[in-house]
């Protein structure tokens, strides 16, 4: 399969490590890729949160900064 | 005695009267809200939850690990069909900060369907060494979520102007600090928490204000409690103890005690002493 923009990699932050991801990415496909489908996690892009019903149609860019988070323990 | 209480399974200081505990708009069946921060695991994290009688518990919001995405999750071991959650803003030390974790903190509890997922236990800490809370910063975090919708329960010092302030701008509970966060020194400025106490509750008797840090032990729940607190939150004291379990049984058993002294009336204290056992049909006379 011929390869085109939409499959080139692109770097992103993820909970503060950069990371390639293919470009226009969801960030459901994101979560799955990191093993976190079913998790109790919470998404954040560049300080503005993602809901759940939002992440599969929420494709990612280049350079954009992504907070994965759940709960730990805290008092 | 019409009722005894031999077992703290019996502690019920509501069967006694006082009404129970509602912080915006939700009752809880406990006056102790416990943290579930450093436990030495989750099976004594639970086991001591249980042991405590909460029903509303203090939550921590994290990065999820990129490394071990197959470790527990915290959730596991929290029944949310028993345990209130109350995700804090520990650990954010300016207003957009602590926002910003409230926000994800109110994700995670909409995506479980939680009937507290407006709920954040708000914390803008001024500094690392005492972890006190910055008053202005507080303030403009109180009122950013309170216009988003959020129920805030509010850490602050024990500084009443300020408690009072934050009680305006809507928060649904203050929570003054009895000492630095797991200090375990107890209530330092029982003076202060009582004028906190009068100014909140001022024409609104019902308001909640629930003393939140510094707990090191039993006797100082009762004293919060003494004082006409509605709640304590604590976490450290029975976390680190060398028995949580027992300990949190003990802090149960002290939230009820001090509940019920202060629903009491207790007796003003005085300098000197005045005799229980009559004067009169004395066979002898002081000398």
């Amino acid at each position: 399969m011929e390869r085109d923009s939409v499959d080139a990699d692109v770097s992103v932050t993820v909970n503060g490590s950069h990371r390639p991801v293919p470009a226009g990415v969801t960030l459901e496909s994101l979560v799955a890729m990191l093993g976190f489908s079913g998790r109790p996690v919470a998404v954040e892009v560049d300080g503005e949160v993602v809901s759940r019903a939002s992440l599969s149609s929420r494709h990612l860019a280049g350079g954009e900064r992504i907070e994965i988070v759940t709960f730990v323990g805290g008092g | 005695m019409s009722r005894t209480a031999d077992a703290s399974e019996g502690l019920d200081e509501t069967a006694m009267g006082g009404g129970p505990l509602v912080v915006g708009g939700i009752t809880l069946a406990s006056r102790l809200v416990v943290g579930t921060g450093k436990y030495a695991t989750y099976a004594d994290m639970a086991r001591s939850l249980d042991a405590s009688g909460t029903d509303c518990v203090t939550v921590a919001v994290r990065r999820e690990r990129l490394l071990n995405a197959a470790g527990e999750n915290i959730l596991d071991h929290l029944d949310a069909s028993r345990y209130a959650l109350l995700p804090n803003t520990a650990g954010c030390f300016s207003a957009d900060d602590a926002v910003r974790v409230a926000r994800l903190g109110r994700e995670l509890l909409r995506d479980m369907g939680s009937a507290t997922s407006e709920w954040v236990k708000l914390e803008v800490l001024g500094d690392t060494k005492t972890l006190l809370p910055d008053p202005v910063g507080t303030l403009a975090a109180t009122e950013k979520l309170v216009s988003e919708g959020f129920t805030v329960l509010v850490y602050t010092s024990d500084d009443p102007v300020i408690a009072k302030r934050l009680k305006d701008l809507g928060a649904a509970s203050v929570m003054p600090a009895g000492s630095p966060i797991g200090s375990g020194q107890g209530i330092l400025n029982p003076n202060n928490l009582r004028i906190c106490l009068e100014y909140l509750k001022d024409g609104d008797p019902a308001y909640p204000v629930i003393v939140d840090a510094g707990v090191g032990t039993a006797s100082d729940v009762a004293a919060a409690m003494e004082l006409g607190a509605d709640g304590v939150l604590l976490n450290t004291a029975i976390a680190h103890a060398q028995d949580p379990v027992r300990m949190a049984v003990a802090m149960k058993a002290a939230c009820v005690a001090g509940r019920l002294a202060f629903l009491s009336g207790r007796i003003p204290r005085r300098l000197y002493a005045t005799a229980s056992s009559p004067d009169e049909g004395r066979i002898v006379q002081p000398t």
